[in-house]
């Protein structure tokens, strides 16, 4: 060892080591004040799903405050909101399932991403606590047969049977405009099980797919796989990415003109959402998504989009999942009569829940899966966002082909 | 094989693009050059430009071109003062603990800035973004082009302060001999911090040409710095001109390896050339010595 003088005094280390350990502790469950029934909401309110994760966790609050101020729970009190941080990873939200088995809640509503949902299912069947799962897509999170999971809103099979069933329909009705088809997909789980998916279902339903380009996440630019739909002059585009990609891919097909008959998406990252048509209204124009949507013609959601926006906030299905969710939740609560785990999974096994915001069939869960759920076709029109499937929820048809 | 009516475009295409690489590389070339640091810290300061010429936008209502000549001399002053008065003192004279702190402010840079502005992405919208120049066979997107006409005037403006101004000659006698530059009386932290200044200034006024076409986020310069590591070395560690044509090599490999291999496997084609020029010349193309 020599005795060479160190930059700094082992004090020096100590405190500044303290100080740090602090300060990445610090996070931990956070809870909301009150006394009654504890509730714990997660979500990644940091890293890289940050965004999701907060407009999810604005979603869940916006259900706890009102029926808090509604008088709460009937006969259990109001609803104390453990919050809680998944850190954008699932071992986040285990470290933080464990905390909050330990601080008592009677279930948890959260989770938005596949990977954590799937983590989340799993650490609190351990402890029997009920799961609500808000968003998470992915198909195995309801297929491991997990009794204290569920999950309200539509998987990822289920969505993409209708998006592909609604495709052909709107094509067929518009005299069968759409021939051919190229899908530019990212290259994870997501896009390529999609692009996979849409390679084998497109066929059987008259389409011909010229060319399947994927793309990492990030990609910076987007002017090759441009150029390649330009040369290939593809009826229809099948972009399926997340948010940024899908931007810049919309952005460069405005910019170099190119203009198919339709852009189609299925859970298309920027496609329905708000933020996209408000800053980008030319390059959303006309733009039509299979994805989570709230129900336009139900009164609590139109109010509640007020509340939001009132908040400076957009819209997103984080938002009106999450507050569906957390209704369902106190709904089941309310039935089972006491906060109790084993009676709160009763309760929510057999919910008819019909008081949420969501286009959906009566709520029915099997297997964990809200058999009702079903996702909403949208297009852009009129720099608004406005559902044209399933035509009981529809505000307006759809514009197919796309006018030059 | 692709006609040539896609090939041109995805050429010219790779030109824009690897023109802002270059520029990015520049500032961290001349930092090695100087310095001998690899500035881990690049791409944080990358990312925290663009958010100034976001900023800039969405308050002052500064258009990003506008914004360069305020955010260049800032963030000249920011790299000065963070080698002047944090990344020298902290690293006591030793290159590796310069390399250590940089990489240090790395991670608080871009924690300040997720911290400050969450992770979410935002973009500007500028009535030009979506301008393009019709050559006949091909679009040309107007920011992009003129990206790369700035790159040039940059790179033209730094060749003249190496070469025609006294800090630029006391900057190339620091990185030939130090300790001889020092005996003749040049005061080498000035240097050291002047040059780091103006890698920083580089960074800032790439992040102003990009922000027109491209989205920020905290950890949007990392997207871009790794690129930059590849073409500096590619180029010659230290080489002006070496990162200016390396950018460009970069840009139009990255562009027609995407094309022929396909967007997921559009860096293979970078890496493999890096790894070619390493083992044939691993001076780099430009470098004169090791």
């Amino acid at each position: 060892m020599s005795n060479q003088k160190l930059p700094f005094s082992r004090r020096q280390f100590l405190a500044t080591t303290a100080a740090a350990a602090g300060t990445i502790a610090m996070p931990g469950v956070l809870r909301a004040q009150g006394a009654g029934v504890k509730l714990g909401i997660l979500h990644p309110v940091s890293g890289a799903l940050s965004y999701s994760g907060t407009q999810g966790r604005l979603g869940a609050m916006l259900a706890v405050d009102e029926i808090n101020a509604a008088g709460g729970i009937k006969g259990l009190g109001k609803i104390d909101a453990v919050l809680g941080d998944a850190q954008s990873t699932p071992e986040g939200g285990t470290a933080e399932v464990e905390k909050m088995n330990a601080a008592g809640v009677v279930g948890i509503v959260g989770g938005y991403a596949s990977a954590i949902c799937l983590a989340l299912s799993q650490a609190t069947a351990r402890y029997n606590l009920p799961y609500v799962v808000d968003v998470g897509v992915a198909d195995a999170i309801v297929q491991r047969g997990l009794k204290n999971t569920f999950r309200f809103g539509p998987g990822f099979g289920a969505i993409s049977k209708t998006a592909i069933a609604n495709l052909a329909a709107i094509n067929n009705a518009a005299g069968k405009p759409a021939k051919t088809v190229m899908i530019v997909h990212e290259d994870s789980l997501f896009g390529s099980g999609l692009a996979k998916l849409l390679n084998t279902e497109l066929p059987t339903h008259g389409f011909q797919i010229l060319e399947t380009i994927p793309h990492p996440t990030p990609t910076r630019d987007f002017n090759n796989v441009v150029l390649k739909i330009k040369a290939q002059n593809p009826d229809l585009v099948i972009p399926a990415n997340y948010y940024n990609e899908y931007v810049l891919l919309a952005r460069t097909m405005q910019q170099q003109h190119v203009k198919p008959k339709g852009i189609y998406s299925v859970l298309g990252g920027a496609a329905s959402s708000y933020k996209f048509v408000k800053e980008f209204p030319e390059a959303a124009k006309y733009i039509m998504d299979c994805n989570h949507w709230f129900d336009p013609k139900n009164p609590k959601a139109v109010a509640l989009k007020k509340t939001v926006e009132a908040k400076g906030q957009f819209f997103t299905y984080e938002v009106y999942l999450n507050y569906s969710c957390v209704l369902l939740t106190a709904d089941a609560l309310a039935r089972a009569g006491a906060a109790d785990r084993a009676k709160l999974i009763e309760a929510l096994a057999s919910s008819t829940f019909s008081g949420h915001v969501m286009p959906y069939g009566p709520t029915k869960f099997v297997n964990g899966q809200n058999e009702g759920a079903a996702p909403a076709n949208t297009q852009v029109l009129d720099n608004d966002i406005k559902v044209i499937l399933p035509e009981k929820f529809a505000e307006a048809k759809p514009v197919f082909p796309m006018p030059a | 094989m692709f006609s040539s009516v896609i090939l041109i475009p995805a050429v010219l295409n790779g030109l824009m693009t690897g023109a802002v690489y270059a520029l990015v590389a520049l500032g961290l070339t001349l930092i090695y050059g100087v310095l001998h640091i690899i500035n881990f810290a690049h791409g944080a300061l990358l990312s925290a430009a663009m958010f100034a010429a976001f900023f800039a936008f969405r308050l002052l209502g500064l258009d990003p071109y506008v914004a360069a000549f305020l955010i260049a001399p800032l963030f000249f002053a920011l790299g000065y003062g963070l080698q002047r008065f944090i990344i020298g003192p902290a690293s006591h004279g030793d290159d590796r603990n310069m390399l250590l702190v940089t990489l240090g402010l790395a991670v608080v840079i871009e924690n300040a800035l997720l911290y400050a502005f969450r992770a979410d992405t935002r973009t500007i919208d500028l009535p030009y973004a979506f301008e393009t120049i019709n050559v006949g066979f091909t679009f040309l997107a107007i920011p992009r082009l003129v990206g790369f006409a700035a790159v040039f005037v940059v790179a033209l403006a730094l060749w003249a302060i190496m070469n025609l101004t006294d800090t630029g000659k006391a900057i190339r006698a620091v990185a030939k001999e130090r300790l001889g530059a020092q005996l003749s009386g040049i005061d080498v932290a000035h240097i050291y911090a002047m040059t780091f200044g103006l890698g920083t200034a580089c960074v800032a006024i790439a992040a102003c040409l990009l922000m027109p076409t491209f989205y920020v986020n905290p950890t949007v310069g990392n997207a871009f710095v790794l690129v930059a590591f590849t073409i500096v070395v590619l180029g010659g560690m230290g080489s002006v001109p070496g990162a200016l044509i390396g950018g460009l090599v970069v840009g139009v490999v990255e562009s027609l390896s995407g094309l022929f291999l396909g967007e997921s496997l559009g860096q293979i084609g970078i890496f493999l050339i890096f790894i070619a020029v390493l083992l044939v010349r691993p001076t780099g193309l430009f470098g004169a010595k090791a």
